[in-house]
């Protein structure tokens, strides 16, 4: 790190905290994102000087806040002064310092700052391309780059999402137990939301990917720090912790999707499987299980075995079926097919995953999944057929390529040798 | 005489980083750590996780177990114990053996990386 170094990481992380009170005291995205801007502009400037102030975040809040001020004051010569509903709060300068604002104050600020990008409205992408822009401070190049799109066209999105969510009208009051749960819940989709972004790269190379399920861990971890005795934030880090461990053995030096089975375990992130799994037993503590936490559990048994043949399948297959019990879906009922393939063999496995012929019609998982057990039960030409609707459906290169290795060995058993 | 130094940061921060820079901090230290370990003057180096992965457990009257570190200002860190327990359960226990009759306050937090490089004596 260069000898003012340690400033990026300390701006980059009081952002979430800063902007969401700032956005509290102006009521307005843009303008407290420009105030934050300009306080960390005045912070680049003055913390090599004087030193890091003791609460850096508060720091930024106050100057933030003041040089919007002057910045009204300039413009209400020449234009009429905001409503004062528009600018709240703003007492006298002691009282920001009085409140010296520790986590407790800046939770509902950090979880409306994030709630704010899931709005309902949104489509998942453009609430993702929110989150990344306004909490995590990614630059739009960024974040299209992460998107294979072009930066303008990302541009676009972002002020169009931005709009939609000043027309909403979030209330600015310090939410009630329930609308704060309901929040929490939002926000936590969201983030996961963000990871998978980064994890089933639809439609990207993984390795581009890869900085959006750094970002979501991070906000996972912040949302855990603002409320640490959830079994479901608990949980839903856990879960992206764990799957993130897997990273590095997820794919080949081609490129090519290197399934669970036959990963290199050696590659697994040692220290994020720890973490992942002592969260989830603070989770279990709390006997509120969630779909975060049995997705976690799960996760948490692959990465218990130090082989493939050490895997506790019928584990798993109970706990997809506690998951199926808490959020039936068919896709749930497709993993867990896998599972009671592993414990029950094909057949059953394959009886199982019929009914999802029709709601799962466009799922390439489910042709890939289909595929397998047909081939495993010597029923080749069918299994070509599903393995062709998959190719159909895949998303990456990576996938269809994966799909193709089956087609390939499936022509060639099938020659006279 | 022997000193214990107690790494204090701002979590936020710390988390921030990037696998990089988190490597470039560890090889920055590693050169002055080594250089210790040479001496025989290097005791134990321990990292923990993440405060979100910590449990605290008061103790006075009914013991209570709280999710989360240990924020209280007031009381001062005085030291602290490695332990080798099963599991979280069993931690809990074992904090309450030790706490038992007292007013102490035990933070469990589960080890990242445990160097046990011991001092030349």
């Amino acid at each position: 790190m260069t000898t003012f170094g340690w400033i990026d990481p300390v701006l980059r992380s009081a952002r979430p905290q800063a902007i969401g009170a700032l956005l509290r005291y102006f009521r307005d995205l843009d303008q407290a994102e420009e105030a934050f801007q300009e306080a960390c502009l005045r912070a680049l400037k003055n913390w090599p000087v004087n030193g890091p102030p003791r609460d850096p975040i508060a720091w930024l809040i106050l100057v933030g806040r003041n040089v919007a001020l002057d910045d009204v004051r300039r413009r209400s010569k020449s234009a009429p002064l905001p409503a004062d509903d528009a600018i709240s709060d703003l007492d006298d300068a002691e009282t920001d310092i009085a409140e010296r604002l520790d986590s407790s104050h800046y939770r509902d600020d950090v979880l409306r700052l994030l709630f704010i990008c899931c709005h309902p409205d949104l489509p998942a992408v453009q609430q993702v391309a929110l989150a990344l822009r306004v909490v995590s401070g990614l630059s739009v190049k960024e974040i299209a780059r992460a998107f294979l799109v072009s930066e303008s066209a990302m541009e676009q999105r972002i002020t169009r999402a931005k709009s939609r969510v000043a027309r909403a009208d979030v209330p600015f009051e310090t939410p009630g137990a329930i609308e704060r749960a309901e929040r929490l819940g939002a926000v936590a989709a969201m983030i996961y939301l963000v990871f998978n972004e980064g994890y089933s790269a639809s439609g990207g190379s993984v390795h581009v990917r890869k900085p959006l399920c750094e970002e979501a861990i991070r906000l996972a971890r912040l949302l855990l720090t603002l409320f640490p005795g959830e079994p479901e934030v608990l949980g839903l880090t856990a879960l992206l912790l764990l799957q993130h461990a897997r990273a590095p053995a997820r794919l080949d030096g081609d490129g090519a999707i290197v399934l669970l089975d036959d990963q290199d375990r050696r590659l697994w992130d040692r220290d994020l499987i720890a973490e992942g799994l002592a969260l989830i037993e603070k989770a279990v503590r709390h006997r509120r299980p969630g779909p975060y936490q049995i997705q976690a559990a799960i996760a948490g048994v692959h990465a218990h075995a130090a082989k493939p043949e050490d895997t506790n399948w019928s584990e798993i297959d109970q706990l997809y079926a506690t998951l199926e019990r808490l959020q039936p879906s068919p896709v749930v009922t497709l993993n867990r097919a896998v599972a009671v393939n592993k414990v029950h063999g094909p057949a059953t496995a394959l009886a199982m995953i019929e009914p999802l012929a029709e709601p799962l019609a466009g799922y390439f998982h489910f042709f890939g999944v289909k595929g397998g057990l047909l081939m495993q039960l010597g029923r080749a030409n069918e299994a070509r057929v599903a393995f062709g609707q998959a190719i159909a459906l895949a998303h990456t290169p990576a996938e269809a390529a994966h799909i193709r290795l089956h087609l390939d060995r499936l022509i060639k058993e099938s020659q006279p040798a | 005489m022997l000193y214990a130094f107690l790494c204090c940061h701002d979590e936020a921060v710390d988390n921030s980083w990037t696998k990089e820079e988190d490597d470039a901090v560890l090889a920055k230290r590693h050169k002055v750590t080594e250089r210790l370990a040479a001496k025989g003057k290097l005791g134990p180096a321990v990292r923990l996780m993440p405060t979100t992965a910590a449990t605290t457990v008061r103790m006075g009257g009914e013991p209570v177990v709280l999710d989360g570190p240990f924020a209280e200002t007031k009381e001062a860190l005085l030291g602290f114990y490695l332990i080798d327990c099963d599991s979280l359960d069993e931690a809990i226990e074992t904090a309450k053996e030790i706490g038992r009759d007292e007013k102490v306050v035990f933070e469990i937090r589960p080890v990242k990386l445990f160097a046990p490089k011991g001092i030349a004596s």
